[in-house]
């Protein structure tokens, strides 16, 4: 560890941060449909779409009509990427003339990148086409993101209402997020990208060469324009099997920087576009504080536990031995410490070194910010939702102790939203913890594990974790392209994403019904230090509650084998 | 739900035209035009104009002359066309005995000096095109006895090919392996292995 490596912690996390803001403001102009400087271009595109899909923009919806809208866009989406999945052979932009994928893995994929989750069974460069890159899985990137954007632009609304009942059009919060905030961002990122390296071509490969004279087959692809809108949609999904740790989907330590600021800025941006248009900026940026403090906790660890040293190393004798293995030389510990941090505190799931290499602690911690629920900022709405849920309950148990009915954001909070509250969270640990266990008695479930010990557990807990979270970052020894684990993991993806949707969105049509309270004295401030502490206690103890059996299990354990052997020698 | 399948189904179809189709298409034209060395994958040619690798992935060089690479997951190393990690856990009994080949593999050539973590262990990727400068610097006197040249012009070549962490604290110190053979190439042609 040196100074230098907490200073580019503390630069990436607090850039994502810093560049939220001005985006969160221009996110929160696009769902409330004021006018932004993108509208002579993109109005008359917006038109057009509204005009041919029949679609009317300014019906609102209430929560029903919203989430089936909702329901069936995702559900479309699925059916036909399942299809471009198993049709593959026989569609174009094939140049290595890859077959169609087997039913299972196009489940599986399918699920993975309409649930905005990007888990991989698969390895991309073996795989999949050009085509299944380009118009399956880069389109889902977009739209995956936009779907979870909707969710907090409609719970927004519900807190910014007054007896309503609509909660916003699901069409246009789809349309409008996509073409005013991820195209515009994604192309410019996407250009900026090529330049510092990432490949950009549609060629089978490059047969090169080698000094030793050796011939050397490189996979190239459409890398750049999938690579943005997979930081900037918080989806994760890598053309290359190593996702960011491929030096051509992130070459240098600028292009680490930048693609590491996307991971986070658009889900801090959702959170303060919550704010501006709940019409509660200083209660938003209360939860952001949280969120930041709790990421920042998290990266730290991550970075003090890949310095300690590595057995396998202490064994040969290597003087400094830090554990380098899974790293790549540009990144360094930092590098790959903050990144391990943000993509697990978003739900983005792309990595640039390999989690199953990680230090116990190291890998334990990138496991417990996605059980905290993808808040820290989570996925773009998706995670400030949850946060919001989060703050709810937090409202709920401090009203519990002084014996006073709740209120957030001036609304009641009642039992109907605290039942689906506990809906949203509850399916989470429901999910991770009841597959992971089917999972190890299952004939045949552990035999895709590849380490042995409590590290096998921890590629187990991992794996249904970052499903039911939609994360899709990996232990990547895990063998999971086999049908129970693509299966099993398709179904966490679904309950992991669909169920809290609904909840929310129940919630939010709760909300939108009641009268806008004025702060009384007897009103909890959700603005000071004070209900920080109090939300970040919730957060933890939560999440600790519902995992740490779990967890004592794999990476707790694993951390004290470590210390033993390292001691041994 | 059916007054829903007409904007869902065109809507997903439009997406698909604009974000799967012209958006990368843009992408692709864009790059092409204002980059298209890097969008073509930062190529490396010789005087020939043979491919002999590219700038951002690493080969496997195992002549004595060269600068080597570190250990690789990558199919039988550096396979550039099916990406890897090791993917083993801090405890693996496979880990502790690679790099323990590893490193003995190094003391072969190099019996004194602190080993580096990157000498020992495999990147992420498999295909790091770069080492640590203190791994470079173990190499110096091999590679100086292969070419028959002193080891202060190695160390020159090797700096010349070293990039600092940018703004010195993000990303970290390191040196490209293939560019630097290639340095040494040109300045000190390997003698034919006449001997």
């Amino acid at each position: 560890m040196n100074w230098q490596g907490w200073a580019e912690i503390a630069l990436t996390l607090g850039l994502a941060l810093a560049l939220g803001w001005p985006l969160g403001i221009f996110m929160s102009r696009v769902w409330n449909k004021e006018s932004t400087w993108l509208d002579p271009v993109l109005k008359p595109i917006e038109r057009g779409f509204y005009a041919v899909a029949g679609i009317d923009p300014n019906k609102s919806q209430g929560w029903v009509g919203y989430g089936a809208s909702l329901i069936a866009f995702n559900l479309f989406g699925f059916i036909l990427l399942y299809a471009m999945l198993r049709l593959q052979g026989i569609l174009p932009f094939n140049p290595q003339g890859f077959a169609g994928v087997s039913p299972d893995l196009a489940f599986n994929t399918a699920v993975s990148f309409v649930t905005n989750t990007n888990w991989q069974s698969y390895g991309g460069e073996t795989t999949m086409s050009h085509f299944t890159q380009m118009v399956g899985l880069t389109t889902q990137n977009f739209v995956s993101a936009a779907t979870g954007a909707a969710i907090a632009a409609a719970l927004a609304r519900a807190f910014a209402g007054n007896r309503e009942t609509g909660i916003g059009n699901f069409w246009a919060d789809l349309v409008r997020t996509t073409l005013y905030v991820l195209l515009p961002l994604a192309f410019v990122l996407a250009v900026a990208l090529i330049g510092l390296g990432v490949v950009q071509n549609f060629a089978a490969s490059v047969s090169a060469t080698t000094l030793d004279g050796a011939s050397q087959t490189i996979s190239v692809a459409p890398t750049a324009s999938q690579l943005a809108i997979k930081q900037l949609g918080i989806n994760g999904g890598g053309i290359f099997n190593v996702n960011s740790a491929h030096p051509f989907e992130n070459p240098n330590p600028l292009t680490n920087l930048m693609t590491a600021i996307a991971i986070n800025t658009l889900g801090w941006a959702a959170f303060f576009a919550f704010g501006r248009s709940a019409f509660a900026r200083k209660e938003i940026r209360a939860l952001a504080t949280a969120g930041i403090l709790i990421l920042g906790a998290g990266a730290g660890v991550i970075y003090v536990a890949e310095a300690q040293p590595a057995p396998a190393l202490v064994a040969a004798g290597i003087e400094n031995p830090v554990n380098m293995e899974g790293k790549e030389t540009r990144f360094g510990l930092a590098g790959t410490a903050a990144w391990a941090a943000q993509t697990t505190g978003a739900s983005n799931g792309s990595v640039n070194g390999m989690h199953d290499s990680l230090m116990p602690l190291g890998g334990g911690m990138s496991m417990l910010l996605m059980m905290l629920g993808e808040i820290l900022p989570g996925g773009i709405g998706s995670g400030i939702a949850i946060m919001v849920v989060m703050a709810v309950l937090s409202v709920f148990v401090a009203g519990l102790m002084v014996g006073r009915t709740p209120e957030y954001l001036g609304k009641k909070i009642e039992a109907r939203e605290i039942q689906f509250a506990m809906v949203a969270l509850l399916v989470v640990p429901l999910s991770t913890l009841g597959l992971s266990a089917l999972t190890v008695v299952w004939p045949g479930g552990l035999s895709s594990l590849f380490n042995p010990g409590a590290h096998g557990l921890s590629e187990l807990l991992y794996a249904f974790t970052s499903a039911t979270a939609n994360n899709g970052s990996a232990f990547g020894g895990v063998s999971a392209n086999v049908p129970w684990w693509n299966t099993t993991l398709g179904l966490a993806m679904l309950l992991g994403r669909f169920i809290p949707i609904v909840a929310v969105l129940a919630i939010a049509g709760s909300i939108v019904t009641k009268p806008k309270l004025a702060p009384s004295t007897g009103t909890l401030p959700t603005t000071g230090a004070l209900f920080i502490g109090l939300l970040v206690g919730v957060i933890i103890i939560l999440g600790a509650l519902q995992y740490f059996p779990a967890l004592a299990l794999g990476p707790i354990v694993e951390h004290f084998q470590v210390l033993e052997a390292v001691a041994a020698n | 739900m059916l007054n829903q399948a007409r904007p869902a189904i065109v809507s997903m179809l439009l997406f698909s035209a604009i974000l799967g189709g012209a958006y990368p298409a843009v992408v692709t034209a864009a790059g092409g035009a204002l980059f298209p060395a890097q969008a073509e994958g930062s190529l490396v040619r010789n005087a020939e104009g043979v491919v002999v690798g590219s700038k951002l992935i690493g080969q496997v060089t195992t002549s004595p002359g060269y600068l080597w690479p570190r250990p690789s997951a990558a199919g039988d190393g550096y396979n550039a066309a099916g990406s890897s990690g090791s993917n083993l856990g801090p405890l693996n009994p496979v880990l502790i005995e690679r790099v323990a080949a590893d490193a003995a593999a190094v003391r072969a050539y190099a019996p004194e000096g602190a080993i580096p973590p990157d000498a020992v262990t495999t990147s992420g990727s498999g295909l790091d095109p770069e080492i640590s400068p203190e791994f470079a610097a173990l190499q110096v006197d091999r590679i100086a006895e292969a070419r028959g040249i002193e080891p202060s012009e190695v160390v020159a070549v090797v700096a010349a090919n070293t990039e600092a962490p940018l703004l010195g604290f993000i990303g970290q110190a390191r040196v490209n392996v293939l560019m630097t053979n290639l340095a040494l190439d040109s300045a000190y042609p390997l003698q034919p292995a006449a001997e």
